[in-house]
């Protein structure tokens, strides 16, 4: 077991100049990138179909690390970027990686549409309830009534929960994860992965730093507490009601549906039009674009 | 009678025939300029330029193509001097009347205009024509066949290619119809015995 | 599939717009995203129909930014890639647009040009956006700007454009405007002699020796697609020769004076411009785009006068084309440089040529330079 995971950890992590890592002792992303590294290693693609997009932040550094085809984009649209490398190369099995801030705050409008398209992409998303690489200020999911520096007195929004955002936007697998249940998080990012379609792991984790300071977890252990207390799978949490489940998180698969993916979608659309094409007689592609239209 | 060009010598001699064609959007002016400048650059050779302008709204307010026709190399796009103006209705008439050439061609629907500029002006019932052939839409491939009969630039067989090109294979018949009966249309105006449209200098003695 | 030499050509009434499709296409283009905003649109509309019958992808995304970034990603992986806009879009690309400057991914922006700023004037012309074009993402960087005057310069000129991004793994920018991208003009297609297609240059080194962006003599490195084989990061930071970040003063410095070599290193094939009647001139007009149209015609009129007028059309507006503007200001006792802006790149030949007797004539009203305007003018010089 030992062996396996030094194994999974020189084969998947990059061994140039990208270590130590960035992030504060005691944060959840390296447990993220952890289980990250384990899903996609225990799936036996090739590195070199693997591509991993991320944003701005904390969260957007993780690409460097992993030994795969890496993307650190700009903050909010590592999606966009995903989108235009899935498409012009389906084979390949593209991942994002981003923060709350980064996908649901700058990035909440390609979030939503890469979830309503059914995208063939899996979108990581730590939410660790604020802006870390910035400074602790307020993201869309800062509880209400915490603090953040651009929160002194209190925050007055009400927070995203961000997996119920992408099952109602139309994503086709949807599962929230925590950095205290790790075995459990190893198989939700495998099940993304695997599924056709956009699939949604938001992973809540610990920004003891700045989140937790301001807020009275600034130990990274306690915080470690706290998602072990507060967290309730989905099954139980269907039978609990909106009071017991208050300041508490399900975690576990929220949707799995089966719907058309936009990749088969699309092939779909190549192939009608070549058979329309073929039918009028017309020349595939460039040299004829007349246009038959009236006042455009 | 003011001594006047024949219409016909001077539309041979232009090395660069300026043509506008205005209506109210969703009348087909552009369609038919489109078809226009296809007859006469397509399936004819000449060098052509086709521009338009419309507003925001795709049915309702006016709408203005212009269509240049020249037998070298076009420079500026635009008409400076319009030869050729079709006017579908009074206000599109109204509002893009300016820079009209005194020696061209002016040719409005009488269905829906009522004064006309000049007693030099050619008045068909274009509208009326295609309502009787049962669908007031072709009013624009009525208007055509006219104004390529009367231009002088590009021949009939062209202009029938363009249209059948352009229209959509469920509709061809009745366009050609559309075309042909605009032709017919045209056929009973004489151009030459048409009064020339006056310039300042014609009347005051001095130019414009 | 590239229309080979033996498809019969055949002749087109196309828009500005739809020879900008037939020149992307011909280049090999096989990815679009965009989103719609006139006077643009119709790039978009007919990509959507011939792009999925050549096995390509068509895509219209949530806004501009999302553009911008789709198509950066497909380009990674490949294929060759388009966005169009008009300036609210363009300026909404502006930071994506640094990030495939700073990342030196090849693509092609079309900014088909209407009145500003802010939703402006839709749907007049404008040339209000060559500034933005040379400098609308922040921070230094190099870049190359072109511009079309007619349906012809619309097919070839974006030929050109993917070329040279393909060539100097840069983006390129592509300024239409409404009198352009919506005039209809015959075009033989394909043509007669077509243009020479250049494809990037991938690495010829095994994948653990390639170094995405290591320096020779062009200063363009190799460029491995994504799922190739050559594992690689690319990272908005800067970055040294394997992609990674590195923030010292000698790996930055270094990077940023690549940028601009490169394009230096390229400048005679890269400065397109267009002479008329400039042999014996003694007043020149120097301008771009769609006033190109009246300034031939204005100095077509301005000789039947008499007058030994000229035009330089800058095909090329960035790097900005010093050689031969200075060489017109040299012969000239006077230039004349009409835009359809406030004055933009007017300054750039003042800048060029200090001692020039330099006219400026400038309309910013949504309307076009006509050619009497222009001849009054050179009249005047």
């Amino acid at each position: 077991m030992v062996e396996h995971a030094a194994k999974v950890r020189h084969d998947f992590l990059r061994h140039d100049m990208n270590f130590p890592h960035v992030w504060c002792p005691g944060c959840g992303l390296g447990i993220v990138l952890g289980s990250l590294i384990r899903a996609t290693s225990s799936l036996n693609i090739p590195q070199d179909d693997l591509v991993l997009a991320s944003g701005i932040g904390c969260t957007g550094r993780m690409s460097a690390y992993v030994d795969f085809n890496t993307l650190h984009t700009t903050h909010g649209r590592a999606l966009t970027f995903a989108t235009g490398i899935k498409l012009a190369k389906p084979n390949l099995t593209v991942m994002t990686v981003m923060g709350d801030g980064d996908a649901t705050a700058i990035g909440g409008n390609h979030f939503i549409h890469a979830a309503r398209r059914n995208l063939n992409i899996t979108a990581i998303i730590v939410n660790n309830m604020i802006y870390g690489m910035t400074g602790g200020q307020y993201s869309p999911t800062t509880p209400y009534g915490s603090k953040a520096t651009t929160a002194p007195y209190g925050h007055v929004e009400q927070a995203f929960s961000i997996a119920e955002l992408a099952v109602a936007a139309g994503a086709s697998y949807v599962a929230r994860g925590t950095v205290h249940h790790v075995p459990q998080l190893d198989g939700l990012i495998k099940g993304g992965i695997q599924k056709k379609g956009f699939s949604v792991i938001e992973i809540m984790s610990n920004c003891h730093t700045y989140y937790g300071r301001q807020n009275g977890l600034s130990d990274p252990v306690e915080y470690q507490k706290y998602f072990k207390k507060n967290a309730v799978s989905v099954k139980k949490a269907a039978e609990m009601s909106a009071a017991e489940m208050e300041g508490k998180f399900s975690i576990g698969v929220l949707a799995d549906i089966e719907q058309p993916a936009y990749v088969e979608e699309y092939q779909h659309i190549r192939d009608n039009a070549c058979k329309e094409m073929a039918e009028k007689g017309e020349k595939k592609g460039g040299d004829c674009a007349q246009e038959r239209r009236d006042e455009m | 009678m003011l001594k006047r060009k024949s219409k016909s010598e001077y539309v041979m001699k232009k090395e660069r025939y300026e043509m506008r064609f205005c209506g109210s959007g969703g009348q087909g002016v552009i369609t038919a300029a489109v078809i226009f400048a296809e007859a006469a650059g397509v399936f004819g050779d000449y060098y052509v330029c086709q521009t338009q302008s419309y507003g925001p709204q795709s049915r309702g307010g006016s709408s203005k193509a212009e269509v240049i026709i020249s037998t070298k190399e076009i420079d500026y796009p635009k008409v400076v001097k319009m030869d050729c103006f079709l006017a579908m209705n009074q206000t599109a008439l109204d509002a893009f009347f300016s820079n009209f050439e005194t020696d061209g061609l002016l040719i409005v629907d009488s269905t829906f205009v009522e004064q006309v500029p000049t007693s030099g002006a050619i008045s068909l019932p274009f509208t009326e024509i295609a309502r009787e052939l049962g669908k007031e839409i072709v009013a624009n491939i009525v208007a055509l066949g006219a104004i390529g009969y009367l231009s002088g630039k590009v021949s009939m067989e062209n202009l029938e290619k363009a249209v059948i090109a352009r229209v959509p294979e469920k509709f061809r018949e009745l366009n050609i119809e559309a075309l042909h009966a605009g032709i017919e249309l045209a056929k009973n105006v004489n151009v030459d015995n048409l009064s020339h449209s006056p310039s300042l200098d014609d009347i005051y003695g001095h130019t414009d | 599939m590239q229309s080979s030499s033996e498809d019969q050509s055949q002749k087109y009434l196309l828009q500005g717009n739809e020879a900008i499709v037939e020149g992307a296409l011909a280049a090999g283009c096989r990815f679009f995203a965009g989103y719609p905003i006139t006077p643009s649109s119709e790039i978009a509309e007919i990509m959507s129909r011939k792009l999925p019958t050549l096995g390509g992808t068509f895509i219209q995304m949530e806004d501009e930014i999302a553009s911008m970034g789709a198509i950066v990603g497909a380009s990674l992986a490949g294929a060759k890639s388009l966005t169009a806009t008009s300036g609210p879009g363009f300026s909404l690309m502006q930071e994506n647009l640094g990030y495939a400057s700073m990342t030196e991914v090849p693509l092609v922006v079309v900014n088909v040009m209407r009145g500003g700023p802010s939703t402006g004037l839709p749907t007049s012309p404008s040339q209000a956006d060559v500034m933005q074009a040379r400098w609308g993402t922040h921070g230094d960087h190099a870049i190359i700007v072109l511009a079309v005057s007619s349906v012809a310069d619309s097919y070839e000129i974006t030929i050109q454009a993917f070329n040279l991004a393909e060539k100097y793994r840069t983006p390129v920018i592509l300024l239409s405007d409404e009198i352009v991208g919506h005039t209809r003009e015959v075009i033989s297609l394909p043509p007669d002699q077509p243009v020479p297609i250049f494809n990037r240059i991938k690495p010829s080194v095994p994948p653990e020796w390639y170094l995405p962006y290591e320096d020779n003599s062009r200063g363009v490195p190799p460029m491995a697609d994504i799922g190739s084989g050559y594992r690689h990061h690319v990272t908005g930071l800067m970055h040294d020769a394997k992609g990674f970040p590195n923030f010292s003063p000698g790996v930055t410095g270094g990077f940023l004076k690549r940028q601009y070599r490169k394009l230096a290193n390229g400048a005679d094939e890269i400065q397109m411009t267009k002479q008329f009647m400039l042999d014996d001139a003694e007043v020149a007009i120097i301008t771009y785009g769609c006033v190109s149209r009246s300034a031939i015609r204005a100095v077509r009129m301005a000789r039947e006068q008499g007058i030994k007028a000229g035009f330089l059309q800058l095909v090329t507006l960035w790097p900005f084309p010093k050689k031969a503007v200075d060489a017109v200001c040299r012969r000239c006792r006077a230039v004349l440089v009409p835009e359809m802006n406030m004055g933009q790149m007017v300054r750039e030949v003042r800048a060029v040529n200090q001692n020039a007797t330099l006219e400026q004539l400038n309309r910013f009203d949504g309307g076009f330079i006509t050619p009497a305007i222009l001849f009054r003018k050179l009249m005047s010089l």
